[in-house]
C-alpha cells in the first residue's frame, strides 16, 4: 500500500503555518512582477468569498477583508521539509513528488504502525501537529493515492482493486495536475477533453484503449491507466541528509527583539516538533539573519539597498529540547549582539543529536539542572559582559597569569568517584580470598596510611589575590633590593619594605613579538593592621614596577 | 471535611513534622485533642485521628532542626565550627594577607572535590587561577563570574590630566570615581548571586568582597542579605561571604575572623627567610558568632566566648 500526503493551496498554507492568526481571515497568495501581481494561492474563506486563482491584484481591491501576502519560497521550502520529515518518521521508502506532495511506501510497516486507516489517521494527526492541513489517501499503487489525494479533502482510502470505481468521480482537472511544469500541454488535454465532453475520469477510464491510442498516443494510454488506477511504477525514494531549518522572509523589515522573539517562538516550536517526532535533541543552534543595509551614494544623492548576514551560534553543552528555553537564550544572546540593521530574513537550523538520559545516583551531590544552568549564564553574561563568566583552563605556558575562559559545563561526579564504604563489602573479600586474610590487611593498612599521608599533605595554600590590571609603582632599590614602594593609584599600598624575598627570574617568549622577561620579589610591608605580603615585578623589558597581587 | 483545619493546613501545604521530641510532647498532646475533637466531628476513625495527632505544624514547633554541616577542608577550623552549614550564610572577615583568600579558595577546593559545582563571584576581579589550582581545586566544577569594572581608574576621571586640562562645566558626574566604581560592582555582585541561587545546584556559593572597602560594602541593603538568606534555606548550598569586616548582621549564621598576627610577629622579630613564612604562614580563625553548632540547645543567637583554631599554610611551589 501507498499513502500520499497532499497539502491543497500549498503557498498558502505554508504562509499560514508561520502566521497562525491568518488562520481566520480570507488570505490570497500573489506572484509576479509589480503592478502585475496574480493570485496563485488562497485559502477556502478565500475562495468561498468569490476570490479566484489568477486575479490580479488591482481587481482584488473591491475585497475588503482579504490579506494580500506575496510569495515566499523560503517558507515553502520550509514547510516542505518539514512535511518530508514527517513522512520520513513513518517509512523509510519515501518520494518528493512536488512541493507540498509526498508519496509514502507503507509495505511491511503494517505490525510496526497498524493497518493502513490507522495510518493515515496517524499522519494526518501528525501534519496537524505542523499547522498544516492535509488531504491523506491510501490506495494500492502510488498515482492512484496520489489523484485521491488531489481529488478528496480529509482522508481517503481505496481498497485494492476498487480504484477505477472510486476514482471516476473525480474531474478530469485532477488529472491534469500532473502537468503543472507545462501549462501548455495542459491547457492542450483540457481542449482535447473539452471537445470529446469528458468531463469524469470514468468517461476517460471508459475508453477503448486501441482507437485512444491511434488518437493521443503512448501518453494518452499512460493517462488511462492513471484514471483507471492502474498504472504501476516505483516510488524515486528520496535519500535524505537530516537537517532541520526553518527560515521566514519578512514582508517588512524588523527593527525590534519584541516582534523578532514572536517570529522565533514561532519558528522553535515547528523546529522542536520536527526533532520530538524523531526523538532527538538540539546541540547547536545557529541563527542567520539577513539584514537590509542602507548605503547612501553621496554623489547621487540616492540610497541603495544591499542585505548581508548575520550569525549567531548556540552551542548547548548537553542536547536540549525546550523551546521556551531556546528562545530565552536566543533572547539573551540578541541583546547583548544586537544585529544593528533591520532584518529581511530569518533562518534557524539546528545540529540534533540524540537527547540526554541522565539517571541520578541516590549518593551523588546536587547538580544543577542544564537548562535552568544555561539560562542562568546567559543572564550572567548579560550582566557582567562576554567573556566574564565561566570556568578556568590555566594554559601551558610558563607566562604568569595566562589562562582561558571556557564555557561552563560541569561534568557530574561519577558514581565511583564516590567512596561509600559499605558494611558487608570487607565481609565480602574475606569470604572470596581466605588463603589471603593477612595479605589482605596489610594492604589495606598500607592504603590507610597513604591516605594519611594525603590528607596530612592536604593544607591550605597561601593564595594570591591579584590586581587587574597590575599596579603601577614607584620603588626605591638599595643594594640590587627594593627598600620602600609607593602605588600612585592605591596610595594605601605604600611604605617601606621590612622583609623581601627574591628575585625569581623568569621569561619567554623571546621570539614573538610579545616577549616577557620579569623579575619577582616577595614583599612584605608595614601596615596600620600589620604586615601586608605583595608580590612586585619588574618588567626587565622597560624596567617598570607593578604590584601584581597580595598574598592572603 | 472541608470545614476541617487540620485538613485545610494541608491543603495550605504547610509543612508537617511527624514524632515530636519530648520536650514538646504536651503541645503535640493539645493539638492532638484538637484534631481528634474534629475528626470525630466529621466522622474520621479514631485509628487515623490518632496518627494525627502526632503531627506538629512547622510552625508550632521552638526547635528548628540542624542544619546539615559541611566540611571546610580544614580538620582545625572544622573541630572549632563543625564545618560550614549548608542553606545558611558564613561571614569570613579578615584584613590584607591574613589568609582569608586562602581559606576560602581550599573550602571551594574541597567542595570541587566532592562533587559539587562551586560558584565564585569575583567582585574585584582578584581571583588567582594559579593559586586555586594549587590548592586542588578541580576547575570545571567551579564557575567564575568576574564582576567588570566599568569605571576603571585609568580611564577618564578627574585625576588624569586630560580631564584637568579640559573644562568641564558639570563636575558632579566624576564625584566619587572610586566610590561609583565599588558600587557599579556591588550593583553587578547582587544581581548575579540572586542569578545564581535561584538556580539552585549549587553546592557552594563564593562572595569574594576581600578588596571593597568597608564603607561600600556597607551599602548593601540588609533586605538584600535577608533575601540571600530566605533563598538558601532548605537548600543544599553553603553561602560563604568573605569581606574585610562584617557586613550581614544578623543574617549570617557564623561570623569567622581570620588573622595572620603571629606570623607577622615573627616577621616583625626576626629576618624570616622566604621558605619559612610563606610555607608556614600561620592563620588564626575566630568564631566570633554562630547560630548552632554546639549551642544549639540554647535556641537563640549568641556571642560566644571567643574560641580560635590554628593552622598553616603551605606555599604554591611547596609541593
Amino acid at each position: 500500500m501507498f499513502a500520499c500526503i497532499f497539502i491543497p493551496d500549498f503557498p498558502a498554507q505554508a504562509l499560514i503555518r508561520v502566521e497562525p492568526s491568518l488562520r481566520t481571515c480570507s488570505v490570497a497568495v500573489l506572484s509576479g512582477r509589480p503592478p502585475l501581481e496574480k493570485v496563485v494561492a488562497l485559502n477556502e474563506r478565500a475562495r468561498q468569498t468569490g476570490v479566484e486563482i489568477g486575479a490580479t491584484k488591482s481587481r482584488l481591491e473591491a475585497w475588503a477583508n482579504l490579506v494580500l501576502r506575496p510569495r515566499s519560497e523560503s517558507q515553502e521550502t520550509s514547510a516542505h521539509v518539514a512535511l518530508l520529515d514527517c513522512a520520513q518518521s513513518f517509512s523509510p521508502e519515501i518520494e518528493d513528488t512536488s512541493p507540498g506532495v509526498v508519496l509514502l511506501n507503507l509495505a511491511g510497516l503494517e505490525s510496526l504502525l497498524g493497518s493502513p486507516p490507522d495510518v493515515a489517521r496517524d499522519l494526518s494527526q501528525r501534519v496537524a501537529q505542523m499547522e498544516l492541513e492535509p488531504n491523506i489517501a491510501v490506495a494500492a499503487n502510488p498515482d492512484a493515492a496520489l489523484l485521491a489525494a488531489r481529488g478528496f479533502s480529509g482522508m481517503t482510502l481505496i481498497p485494492e482493486g476498487r480504484e477505477a470505481e472510486r476514482l471516476g468521480d473525480l474531474p478530469v482537472d485532477v488529472l491534469l495536475e500532473g502537468f503543472s511544469s507545462d501549462a501548455a500541454e495542459a491547457a492542450r488535454w483540457a481542449e482535447t477533453f473539452d471537445r470529446w465532453g469528458i468531463r469524469k475520469l470514468r468517461a476517460f477510464a471508459a475508453l477503448p484503449e486501441v482507437p485512444l491510442s491511434e488518437r493521443l498516443g503512448q501518453q494518452g494510454l499512460h493517462l488511462q491507466k492513471l484514471a483507471r488506477g492502474a498504472a504501476l511504477r516505483d516510488l524515486r525514494v528520496l535519500e535524505q541528509k537530516l537537517t532541520f531549518s526553518e527560515s521566514v522572509e519578512l514582508e517588512y523589515p524588523i527593527v525590534l527583539l519584541e516582534p523578532l522573539a514572536f517570529l522565533l517562538n514561532r519558528m522553535l516550536e515547528q523546529l522542536c516538533t520536527q526533532l520530538r517526532a524523531r526523538a532527538l535533541a538540539v546541540q547547536e543552534l545557529q541563527l542567520t539573519l539577513e539584514l537590509a543595509m542602507t548605503q547612501s551614494n553621496s554623489y547621487r544623492s540616492a540610497s541603495c539597498t544591499s542585505s548581508s548576514s548575520f550569525t549567531r551560534m548556540l552551542r548547548l553543552p548537553t542536547p536540549m529540547l525546550n523551546e521556551k528555553t531556546f528562545l530565552k537564550l536566543l533572547q539573551l544572546d540578541l541583546q547583548a549582539h544586537p544585529p544593528g540593521a533591520p532584518i529581511v530574513k530569518i533562518r534557524l537550523s539546528a545540529e540534533a543529536a540524540r537527547p540526554r538520559a541522565l539517571q541520578s545516583g541516590l549518593f551523588q551531590p546536587v547538580f544543577p539542572e542544564p537548562e535552568k544552568l544555561e539560562l542562568t549564564l546567559a543572564r550572567i553574561a548579560g550582566i557582567v559582559g562576554d567573556g566574564r563568566v565561566g570556568s578556568v583552563e590555566l594554559l601551558d605556558t610558563h607566562r604568569e597569569g595566562a589562562f582561558a575562559i571556557r564555557h561552563f559545563a560541569p561534568i557530574e561526579a561519577a558514581s565511583t568517584e564516590l567512596k561509600v564504604k559499605r558494611p558487608g563489602s570487607r565481609k565480602k573479600k574475606d569470604m572470596s580470598l581466605p588463603e589471603n586474610n593477612g595479605a589482605c590487611e596489610l594492604k589495606e593498612n598500607l592504603e590507610e596510611n597513604l591516605e594519611e599521608t594525603a590528607k596530612e599533605k592536604m593544607s591550605v595554600v597561601i593564595a594570591l589575590r591579584l590586581f587587574r590590571p597590575a599596579l603601577g609603582a614607584s620603588v626605591i632599590v638599595r643594594e640590587a633590593k627594593p627598600v620602600r614602594m609607593q602605588c600612585s593609584q592605591r596610595p594605601e599600598i605604600a611604605g617601606d619594605i621590612v622583609w623581601t624575598a627574591g628575585p625569581w627570574r623568569s621569561s619567554g617568549d623571546w621570539s614573538e613579538q610579545e616577549g616577557w622577561s620579569r623579575e619577582e620579589w616577595d614583599i612584605a610591608v608595614a601596615a596600620e593592621d600589620g604586615l601586608v605580603l605583595y608580590r612586585l615585578v619588574q618588567d626587565k623589558l622597560d624596567s617598570k614596577w607593578f604590584v601584581e597581587g597580595m598574598y592572603d | 471535611m472541608s470545614a476541617s483545619p487540620v485538613f485545610s493546613a494541608a491543603a495550605s501545604g504547610r509543612p508537617f513534622i511527624f514524632s515530636p521530641p519530648s520536650s514538646l510532647r504536651a503541645n503535640a498532646e493539645k493539638m492532638g485533642k484538637k484534631t481528634s475533637e474534629i475528626l470525630s466531628y466529621v466522622g474520621a476513625s479514631r485509628k487515623f485521628a490518632a496518627q494525627l495527632a502526632a503531627i506538629i505544624p512547622a510552625s508550632h514547633i521552638d526547635v528548628r532542626p540542624a542544619p546539615e554541616m559541611v566540611s571546610s577542608g580544614i580538620p582545625q577550623l572544622d573541630s572549632l565550627t563543625g564545618g560550614f552549614a549548608r542553606g545558611c550564610l558564613t561571614e569570613i572577615c579578615g584584613t590584607a594577607s591574613s589568609g582569608r583568600t586562602s581559606v576560602l579558595l581550599f573550602a571551594l577546593a574541597r567542595a570541587t572535590q566532592r562533587g559539587e559545582v562551586c560558584a565564585l563571584v569575583d567582585t574585584s576581579d582578584a581571583f588567582d587561577p594559579a593559586s586555586a589550582a594549587a590548592a586542588g581545586m578541580e576547575m570545571n566544577r567551579l564557575l567564575w563570574v568576574r564582576c567588570e569594572d566599568k569605571y576603571p581608574p585609568h580611564r577618564d576621571t578627574p585625576s588624569s590630566s586630560s580631564v584637568r586640562n579640559r573644562d568641564y562645566g558639570n563636575l558632579s558626574q566624576w564625584k566619587n570615581p572610586e566610590v561609583r566604581r565599588w558600587e557599579s560592582q556591588l550593583a553587578q555582585m547582587l544581581k548575579v548571586t540572586d542569578l545564581l541561587l535561584q538556580s539552585n545546584g549549587f553546592g557552594m556559593i563564593a562572595l569574594d568582597l576581600g578588596n571593597i572597602p568597608v564603607q561600600s560594602a556597607r551599602r548593601i541593603p540588609l533586605a538584600s542579605w535577608f533575601r540571600f538568606r530566605r533563598v538558601i534555606e532548605h537548600t543544599p548550598t553553603v553561602l560563604l561571604a568573605l569581606e574585610q569586616q562584617p557586613i550581614a548582621g544578623s543574617c549570617s549564621s557564623a561570623l569567622l575572623r581570620v588573622s595572620a598576627v603571629q606570623a607577622n610577629r615573627e616577621l616583625r622579630k626576626s629576618e624570616l627567610p622566604h621558605s619559612e613564612l610563606l610555607d608556614q604562614f600561620e592563620i588564626t580563625v575566630e568564631l566570633l558568632r554562630s547560630r548552632f553548632g554546639q549551642k544549639i540547645e540554647r535556641k537563640m543567637e549568641r556571642k560566644p566566648v571567643q574560641s580560635t583554631a590554628c593552622f598553616k599554610s603551605r606555599a604554591t611551589w611547596a609541593g
